[in-house]
């Protein structure tokens, strides 16, 4: 299928000024409290140029305070934050050159797709001829060309949504905020639009992307670097997959991707930045990334895909649990296991003989595909 | 659907019909039937004759029918923008100070319109504030009285508007004033109209607060009717009854059919 991102992202390339490109997000301390409540703490993270950083939590976590505070929506009770080398923090939103695309798509109704696209242009007093030339590159960009004359009641909800980016991106912003930009689709679309926003991101690496979601997979396809929010703070940022692989706190393991945890006791450090730890009289070793201290007391994290089904029982870092529920999910299977009082996840393949509901099962993980986990961290 | 069975419809129509038929349609028919009446004795009037509505083409009534227009079209529009601004300016007030304007807004219609009136002949029959016997008592009052009107409906239309469809025209670079323009306004504009059209019908039949202030000069027609209805000529005052109704849902026709593009979704 012919990427509906060609042409446009080219010649938008072509004719955006340098000097508009790679800026950067900065927040240094920023706090935002509504009627002595504070929904956002301290929150202080930097966002590169040119780079795609989800945040990501729970409602009411701040993740979208903290967007709507760089858009210029929210003030900051204390805090600066600045758009590039621009501290924007006490600059109104019409004046922050940035692009915006919310849950709902927030398009114009009494306006046709090209004038939305051209909306952000016509506002900043941009000549005709740049309107012209513009517009038709950004909806270009989005596959939307050929609806440029359609009013958005007439489209479904991925054109409405790609028609919003096209807005977004045809006055050239410094950075894009997407406030969790595809909520409002069905799955299959999501999907699409999902891979749709990875290409566009490819086709404009200068554009720095700042990707509000409480979706863990939309974070983890897309973002470089993931921040994950919780009660108005910042408990865990890093790039995708390390943080993907070693959550550095609890809430960080649960919250992004399933995650097994198990209380584990007596660390021991050994060689290559490997660990021993025990689970009751079961001796277990796994990743010590976060260099934890010995005889620690830990969670042990391993994730449900990273666990297998051992027959013979006999290798190290083997388990044996009872099967509680085994759920058939078509390209997988999940089974629900008893470690005693524990509960363990397990992804297996979906054609994969499985015993009985009742029945023992060991099991078996890679000591480098689990890491250890602090108890009651924050930020890593 | 509440009613599912066709003929609990079927009855359920006849009812609404037959409601709708007493509580307006009989009062309605029986002016329209006086306006052409020239004798009414019995159940149904007698020699029917279009006299009354050549005495109300002949007589002042054409003036008085364009004070109604003039003083409705003004006040209508200067309360449009009134209440439009006020709704604008409220929406993000605090709650107490939003309360305190709305009892404002609405105390005028809470109350009898003569005691308005009264209101306003005192209020402004002394300097500085001496419009007593001019037009502009007549355009104040009726802008008190439909101000109310406006504001709800404004205020009603703002509360459906997306907020986000302003933050995003915002983040566009749009200003408080373009955005104004090119966004809030043209989204509010089937309530604007619904706004103007309610203000127009209520200062076109208005009497009560008129009636206390108005100037020898400054004629309304229901000013107009009501003297006639005073002097016994019921006829007459039918017939411009019907002139001053046909009037009004002309110009409501004409504000209906202003088009409105797209809409919100």
């Amino acid at each position: 299928m012919k990427s509906p991102l060609g042409t446009g992202a080219a010649a938008y390339r072509a004719v955006a000024p340098a000097a508009d490109r790679g800026s950067g997000i900065a927040f240094d301390g920023v706090s935002v409290a509504y009627g002595g409540v504070t929904v956002l703490e301290a929150l202080t993270l930097t966002v590169n140029p040119g780079e795609i950083v989800a945040l990501i939590g729970p409602s009411g976590s701040g993740k979208t305070t903290a967007l709507r505070a760089v858009a210029g929506f929210v003030q900051p009770a204390t805090g600066r934050i600045r758009i590039g080398t621009r501290d924007v923090t006490d600059v109104p939103p019409h004046d922050r050159n940035i692009g915006m695309v919310v849950q709902n798509y927030a398009l114009f109704p009494h306006m046709r797709v090209d004038e939305n696209v051209a909306f952000g242009l016509r506002a900043r007093k941009a000549a005709s001829a740049l309107v012209a030339a513009r517009v038709p590159e950004a909806l270009a960009m989005v596959g939307m060309a050929a609806y440029a004359r359609r009013f958005p009641r007439e489209l479904s909800g991925g054109q409405q949504q790609r028609v919003a980016i096209a807005r977004a991106l045809a006055i050239k912003p410094q950075v894009l905020l997407l406030d969790e930009p595809l909520s409002a689709l069905d799955a299959q679309i999501r999907r699409s639009m999902l891979d749709e926003l990875a290409r566009l991101h490819r086709e404009l690496p200068d554009l720095t992307v700042l990707y509000v979601t409480h979706d863990q997979i939309e974070a983890l396809t897309l973002a470089d670097r993931i921040g994950i929010m919780r009660d108005g703070k910042l408990v865990a940022f890093g790039p995708a997959q390390a943080l993907y692989r070693h959550p550095p706190n609890r809430f960080a393991a649960e919250f992004l991707g399933r995650a097994n945890l198990l209380p584990v006791t007596g660390l021991e450090p050994a060689a290559d930045g490997m660990a021993r730890v025990r689970f009751g009289d079961v001796a277990l070793t796994a990743r010590n990334h976060h260099a934890l201290p010995a005889g620690d007391e830990c969670l042990l994290c391993v994730r449900p895909h990273d666990v297998h089904v051992e027959p013979h029982a006999d290798t190290d870092n083997t388990l044996v649990a009872v099967v509680r529920s085994i759920q058939w999910q078509g390209d997988t299977q999940s089974v629900e296991l008893a470690l005693g009082e524990h509960v363990l996840r397990l992804a297996c393949p979906p054609r994969l003989t499985l015993p009985g509901i009742g029945d023992p099962l060991p099991l078996h993980f890679r000591g480098t595909q689990a890491t250890l986990v602090p108890v009651g961290a924050a930020l890593g | 659907m509440l009613v599912w069975s066709r003929r609990g419809r079927l009855l359920t129509f006849v009812l609404a019909l037959a409601l709708f038929g007493v509580l307006y349609g009989l009062p309605l028919g029986v002016i329209a039937l006086a306006s052409f009446a020239g004798q009414w004795n019995n159940v149904l009037p007698s020699q029917m004759t279009l006299e009354h509505y050549v005495n109300a083409f002949r007589g002042d009534s054409f003036d008085q029918l364009r004070h109604s227009l003039v003083t409705g079209c003004v006040a209508s529009l200067v309360a449009l923008v009134a209440g439009t601004w006020a709704a604008l300016a409220l929406r993000r007030a605090r709650r107490l100070p939003a309360r305190v304007f709305d009892a404002i807004f609405f105390i005028p219609s809470a109350v009898p319109s003569v005691s308005v009136g009264l209101g306003l002949l005192v209020a402004f029959s002394h300097k500085p504030f001496l419009l007593n016997g001019t037009v502009w008592i007549v355009l104040i009052a009726h802008f008190v009285l439909i101000s109310a009107f406006t504001y709800g409906n404004v205020t009603a239309g703002l509360a459906r508007l997306p907020a986000d469809v302003e933050q995003v025209a915002e983040s566009l670079g749009a200003r408080p004033g373009y955005r104004l323009r090119r966004v809030t306004l043209p989204l509010l504009a089937p309530y604007l109209i619904a706004a103007f059209s309610l203000s127009f019908a209520l200062s076109m039949g208005e009497l009560g607060a008129t009636v206390m202030v108005y100037p020898p000069g400054w004629v309304t027609m229901p000013v107009g009717i009501f003297a006639l209805s005073d002097r016994g000529s019921i006829f007459d005052a039918a017939a411009l009854t019907m002139l001053l109704a046909a009037t009004t849902l002309l110009v409501l026709l004409g504000l209906s059919r202003i088009p409105v593009r797209g809409s919100a979704r």
